[in-house]
């Protein structure tokens, strides 16, 4: 099997996997990075959603041989794009936490990486902008989310 | 760890919860342990306080003398005691709750129930989720609604008597009396500027030979976090991807990534595998082993897992209902509808019959499960809210003693009832035994929608007789496929149905029925009749079980009453709601919600009421119904009444769930049978509510404690599907009576 090598969550690593073995896996069960969901496998539920050189991506449906040398950003290494202080998170996060956005929390670290991307395309997101998000929230926490993201684009 | 002697006992014969009785009785105990172990009894009898003064004096429907929760927890009673408070020598306060957390909040609930009876911070308590218990009998199932009411007493008694212990160590060791001592952030004070933390008491605290006297709880207006919006105390694991859910841990060396490949009708046989071999070579595959549902593939990677069961070739035999199509469920629903009693007459009667499709619970985290077969032991890890049932079944099944098989609780992502089963760690049991290699089993999202549970299709038929503004009477015929309960909750419903005030050989199906579903209106003579069709499907309670369809139903057809007689939908409801207290919750989201303001062509507002488990709400949404195909909440105002709020903030949260279920469920998500398998195998054919479905303004509204606390994880769905309901009807003139209301096949489906 070949190897690749890309930087994950700000380190680098080397997996050993087949060129079209979906990203999800290689984290998951390779590289034991449990934060991105299994939630469909075919792009539509976003549980997955990471970061691939800073935009967001979904590692169920991206090879593994696609981000060879490049930069991949999991939940778990949100915060570290924000601060070198290992107990700082990322805005987006806290405010997660201030508007008690999690119900079983399964969906959240693709909202959250999905909402960190929306912000870094326009750091005033309309209400249309949020409404374009797709994640699947089963338990209907979208009402937090909206006013997470709109708490953390002030902060920001 | 055993039971000592208790400290105090009060017991008397069990009461039938009817009789007036709100007095608390309680039992505690300390359990021999190197650190300080309480645990508490509560008298059966001092439960459901509130049972009693819930019965209206007319013709009470079951469910309003004994609902549900209440025979939940009087089955659990017997066994509360087992519920253990420790304080260690780190003064962390424990509890290891024998419920699921599967979202509802309940580990910070009861968090919040320690921190206040034991005056320490909440980050200072450690609740986690216990085990299966076999001794706790009924005492470990989580459904209707019944966690809060269930534990509110024994948690407190513990936590109180374990305070008591604390606080006689330290007035043993400074000699005074226990009464001059105070407690705050777990550190208590004496005379003389004296302090000592529950870390330095523990282990005096734990000594059998200490005197102590028995503690009651605080009353409610000592509450110092309790009834206070309070954040979730697992929120920042969530948010930095720690949070493990089952197929997160990494507890098992070696358990293999497993998927099944499941045959193209429900229930479907194995006959033959035709290219085990050239599965067994692809990359990554380990093992291809064959059981009850389907074929495993057991490979080093879930995605290689994956591309092996979708290669498979498979001889498949019949499922069980590979005749079936929604339509032809639709006509055994109607076939199976028992007959009304009173005859129609167009001019004083209001008919309405409804449809609601399959649904399914679709939880984010699909069914999953780790389970490492041993010759002479097991162990499980799922996410189960009946573990007990799971490890008895998995123990039968695998031929091992019950004490041979553990069964670990992991916290769910999602359940809205699917986890009250335990189809993948039975199915994971299978597969690790018949591979002899541990497994990490989980379903594909197209399985499980389609193989998963969901709830049952159900038919309605309702009619109303008014005159002279008055209702005389209120008939709902309810048919539905048969609703599986086989968890386990039959057998809690078997001990306490004698005290139903309904005789007969009530089903377990009908028992549910009767203790969830009755009419919060004044509408003469009500009778709610259910019968059930067998179909072979796999089904299972579905958040608020029949009332969500039900009542949802009911609260369509109070408009269209209202209308006969000429009414306002407020107005009538304000006129016929059996209680004052009921109609508050009407009254604040009419007023907070501004009922009856003028709203552009095309937009309207609706309103819904429900009441269960002791526990009451009001839904008022605005429908913009511009394209009639895509209708949009655009506004909603939710109030309800709980009795006893414990976290507003997480009922909140409970509620706007429910708001969200119903707006999915009333306009765009269900599930088509077609030749016994359903067709949708994603959220993007079955229609959940997204984000741009949601209101951008929706306000909760939770008034304060008149009491017990109530049940509230699924009240918030059948007062919003009557609102979402109401609020399309109006905003576009029709009368919904097909549910969901747009409803197309709109999609290709994956194949089988
Ligand atoms: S798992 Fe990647 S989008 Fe659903
Ligand atoms: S919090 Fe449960 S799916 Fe979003």
């Amino acid at each position: 099997m070949p190897n690749y090598t890309f930087q994950l969550n700000g380190e680098t690593v080397t997996v050993d996997a087949p060129a079209d073995l979906p990203l999800l896996w290689a984290l998951r069960d390779k590289l034991g990075v449990t934060g991105p969901k299994y939630g469909c496998g075919i792009d539509v539920c976003k549980a997955c959603t990471s970061h691939l050189d800073g935009a967001a991506i979904n590692p169920c449906v991206t090879p593994t041989a696609d981000v060879a040398g490049r930069e991949v950003t999991t939940i778990e290494g949100l915060a570290g794009t924000w601060s070198d202080d290992p107990d700082e998170l990322h805005p987006v996060q806290e405010a997660w936490l201030e508007q008690d956005v999690a119900q079983c929390g399964y969906c959240q670290p693709g909202q959250i990486m999905a909402a960190v991307a929306l912000l870094r395309r326009t750091s005033n997101p309309t209400d249309a902008d949020i409404d374009a998000i797709e994640n699947v929230c089963r338990c209907g926490s979208y009402v937090r989310i909206r006013e997470a993201i709109k708490a953390a684009a002030a902060r920001m | 760890m055993s039971l000592g002697t208790p400290e105090h006992d009060t017991q008397e014969p069990v009461q039938h919860p009817s009789r007036e009785h709100s007095r608390r009785q309680f039992l505690t105990y300390l359990v021999a342990a190197p650190t300080l172990a309480v645990a508490a009894r509560i008298g059966a009898d001092g439960l459901a306080p509130g049972t009693a003064q819930a019965v209206v004096p007319s013709l009470p429907a079951p469910a309003e003398v004994l609902d549900l929760g209440d025979a939940l927890i009087l089955a659990a009673a017997p066994t509360a005691n087992l519920i253990v408070v420790t304080v260690d020598d780190a003064g962390r306060v424990g509890l290891a709750l024998p419920r699921a957390e599967v979202g509802q909040g309940i580990t910070t609930a009861v968090g919040m129930l320690l921190a206040d009876e034991l005056d320490v911070p909440l980050d200072q308590v450690d609740v986690t989720l216990a085990d299966a218990r076999p001794e706790l009998v009924f005492n470990q199932l989580t459904g209707g609604s019944n966690t809060i009411r269930s534990v509110y007493g024994p948690v407190r008694a513990a936590a109180a008597q374990a305070r008591a212990r604390l606080l006689a160590a330290a007035a043993a060791r400074w000699g005074t009396a226990p009464s001059v001592l105070t407690v705050s952030g777990g550190v208590v004070s004496g005379p003389g500027g004296r302090t000592a933390t529950y870390a330095e008491l523990s282990a005096a605290a734990a000594d059998p030979g200490l005197a102590v006297v028995v503690a009651t709880p605080k009353p409610p207006s000592a509450a110092r976090l309790v009834g206070t919006p309070t954040n979730r105390v697992d929120a920042r694991r969530m948010v930095t991807g720690q949070m493990d859910y089952t197929l997160d841990l990494d507890v098992v060396p070696g358990a293999l990534p497993t998927m099944v490949r499941r045959p193209p009708s429900i229930n479907g046989t194995v006959r033959s595998v035709q290219n085990l071999a050239a599965v067994k070579a692809m990359p990554g595959v380990v093992d291809v082993v064959t059981v009850a549902t389907g074929v495993a593939v057991l490979a080093e990677t879930f995605g290689q897992a994956l591309a092996g069961k979708e290669a498979l070739q498979v001889t498949w035999g019949p499922g069980t209902v590979d005749g079936e199509s929604n339509a032809t469920i639709q006509q055994k629903l109607r076939a199976a509808t028992l007959p009304f009693a009173v005859p129609p007459l167009l001019t004083t009667t209001v008919d309405a019959e409804f449809d609601f499709a399959m649904v399914s619970h679709a939880p984010m985290e699909t069914n999953s499960a780790i389970a490492d077969v041993r010759r002479d032991r097991a162990e499980i890890w799922s996410g189960l809210k009946s573990p007990i049932v799971a490890q008895q079944t998995i123990a039968a099944e695998l031929g091992l003693p019950q004490s041979a098989v553990t069964v670990h609780v992991t916290q769910g992502g999602g359940s809205f009832g699917r986890r009250l089963f335990f189809d993948a760690a039975l199915e994971a049991a299978r597969i690790s035994k018949a591979a002899g290699k541990p497994v990490k089993l989980m379903w594909s999202r197209i399985d499980d929608m389609r193989h998963g549970r969901a709830r049952a299709a159900s038919f309605h038929r309702i009619r109303a007789t008014v005159a002279a503004g008055q209702v005389l009477t209120f008939e709902h015929r309810v048919a539905s496929g048969e609703t599986d309960t086989r968890h386990g909750l039959g057998e809690i419903l078997t001990s306490v149905a004698a005290s139903l005030p309904v005789g007969g050989n009530l089903s377990f199906a009908q028992t549910i029925f009767l203790t969830t579903v009755h009419s919060p209106y004044q509408l003469g003579v009500t009778t709610h009749l259910l019968n059930e069709v067998p179909l072979q499907m796999h089904t299972g309670s579905w958040r608020s079980v029949y009332s969500a369809n039900t009542r949802g139903a009911e609260e369509v057809l109070m408009d269209e009453i209202a209308a006969k007689l000429g009414k306002d939908p407020v107005a009538f409801r304000r006129e016929f709601l059996k209680s004052d207290r009921f109609r508050a919750v009407l009254d604040k989201v009419a007023t907070e919600g501004q009922w009856g303001r003028s709203l552009p062509r095309g937009t309207a507002q609706g309103i819904g009421f429900h009441a269960e488990y002791k526990s009451c709400t009001a839904c008022l949404v605005e429908v913009d119904a511009t394209d009639p195909r895509r209708p949009r909440v655009t506004r909603a105002t939710i109030a309800a009444d709980v009795g006893r709020p414990i976290n507003p903030r997480g009922l909140e949260s409970q509620l706007l769930g429910g708001l969200t279920d119903a707006i999915g469920t009333t306009f765009r998500a269900g599930l088509h049978i077609d030749a016994g398998l359903p067709l949708e195998g994603s959220y993007s054919q079955f229609h959940y509510t997204r984000q741009a479905d949601s209101p951008r303004d929706a306000r909760v509204f939770i008034l304060p404690a008149t009491g017990e606390p109530g049940g509230a994880g699924e009240l918030g769905v059948p007062a919003a599907v009557g609102a979402v309901a109401n609020a399309y009807a109006r905003a576009t003139g029709t009368k919904p009576r097909s549910f969901p209301i747009e409803f197309p096949v709109d999609f290709t489906p994956f194949p089988r």
